[in-house]
């Protein structure tokens, strides 16, 4: 790894402040687990890092009023043993459990995987199935930007990193008779790039007999994390039925553009994958949903 | 070199403060600073799990740790597990199971095995198996490993 500072702060004005100074040289460093790897291969050049993982509380994952706040420095390991998230988010604990390994998931940030931008983050991809917003600071305040807006091209995200930070996520809480889950594939179980990964949340209506609402959101079948709003516009106000899941699940297959690729596996496979995927997502939320 | 920055932190219980450059990493520092080479370096990018070791009794990979953040922390490493001569259980199963081969994996499996063991006494299989999910090996593999792992947990 190469640069010629690390800076401890210990508010997020410290933080911003210092990257003001440094004008354009520094860069927020949260787990690190994929921006030390850049610095070591000199893909990045800076001068400083400024780690904000020592911001008290910024790592706490809490309720306010119906919504879960997930703290910027809140690790994957974290989350994904949250019971708040495990009982009202199931499909970001599900999708923090498949990150990586032990050791980077002690270490790794949400807000990390956010800003990382790739297609196939699993973080990125429940959060867009909560349809979740981050909240950004930077000098000029904070606002709260829906995650989906996010993401630009693979690896490249809207947050400068430079000059401002994710402090927190938000999303709504389940509310009873509402379920998420999360799938993914790999070539092995444990640090494997997933070749298709599915989030899924759904909303019933009171006596549990249609769907009300339904997120699905895929990675990596676009430059960006991908949600299928065809399928989820064929799953709105329909009956629970195996007919309208077989019909959803081919909806999201045709609307995604999976590529074939050396690192993950052909299209044809990965396009089998999502409606594999997306099936079996959508029958475990809709079933937990049901009670 | 540019400037440094003072480190304290406990490593196998003994406190320790050094100047360490602001790009180091916890791997570099263990052994080149402390002269603890147990820490193996592998990959050096969070694949391989040969350079872990535990950082407040949770499993990191050294080798892309950036050695500030250790800075008060209690660090475990490989040379912290045996006492007085005497070899830590995981140790002393792994060498009755042969679940050693080239060693090169064996001092982070250890660690990964040490963390577990520290939150779950009892673990099954699965929870083993997704505990050194972060440590690869290429020789003996894993079946041995998580046998020794079984038993050490009956005799911790």
């Amino acid at each position: 790894m190469v640069c010629e500072d690390y800076v401890t702060a210990s508010t997020v004005e410290e933080a911003l402040a210092t990257l003001a100074s440094l004008r354009g040289q520094g860069r927020i460093i949260a787990g690190g687990t994929d921006l030390v790897i850049q610095l070591q291969r000199r893909e990045r050049q800076l001068s400083c890092l400024v780690d904000v993982t020592r911001i008290p509380r910024l790592n706490e994952i809490t309720m306010d009023n119906s919504y879960v706040i997930v703290g910027a420095t809140a690790t994957h390991a974290q989350i994904e043993r949250s019971p708040l998230i495990r009982e009202r988010a199931q499909v970001l604990a599900e999708a923090c459990s498949m990150v990586g390994s032990p050791q980077i998931r002690n270490v790794g940030t949400l807000a990390g995987n956010v800003v990382n931008a790739q297609p196939a983050a699993d973080g990125s991809i429940a959060l867009l199935a909560l349809d979740a917003e981050a909240q950004i600071a930077n000098l000029t305040g904070h606002q709260w930007v829906p995650v989906a807006s996010l993401f630009v091209s693979p690896g490249v995200s809207r947050i400068d990193a430079t000059t401002e930070m994710i402090t927190a996520f938000r999303f709504r809480a389940q509310a009873p008779r509402e379920s998420s889950a999360y799938e993914r594939l790999a070539r092995r179980k444990a640090v494997a790039l997933p070749m298709i990964n599915v989030a899924v949340r759904v909303l019933l209506d009171a006596d549990g007999s249609h769907i009300r609402e339904a997120h699905i959101a895929i990675g990596p079948v676009a430059p960006v994390p991908f949600r299928a709003q065809e399928a989820e516009a064929a799953l709105k106000d329909q009956p629970v039925s195996d007919e309208v899941i077989i019909d959803a699940v081919e909806m999201a297959a045709r609307e995604s553009k999976p590529r074939t690729s050396l690192l993950r596996a052909g299209k044809e496979y990965r396009r089998e994958l999502i409606r594999v995927l997306t099936r079996r997502a959508l029958h475990r939320a809709l079933e937990h949903a049901r009670g | 070199m540019g400037k440094t920055h003072t480190l304290r932190m406990t490593v196998n219980g003994e406190e320790v403060e050094l100047q360490v450059e602001p790009s180091a990493t916890l791997a570099s520092v263990l052994r080149e600073q402390l002269g603890l080479t147990g820490t193996k370096i592998g990959c050096e990018e969070g694949e391989c799990g040969a350079c872990t070791v535990l950082v407040d009794n949770q499993a990191v990979n050294s080798c892309i740790y950036p050695a500030m953040k250790a800075a008060g922390h209690r660090i475990l490493t490989v040379e912290g597990l045996a006492h007085n001569e005497q070899l830590h259980p995981l140790q002393r199963a792994f060498l009755e199971h042969g679940a050693v081969q080239c060693g090169y994996c064996t001092p982070g499996l250890l660690l990964s095995a040490v963390a577990l063991l520290g939150r779950n006494p009892n673990p099954s299989e699965a929870e083993i198996r997704r505990a050194i999910s972060g440590n690869l090996c290429r020789c003996t593999g894993y079946a041995k490993v998580i046998r020794a792992i079984q038993e050490a947990a009956q005799t911790v």
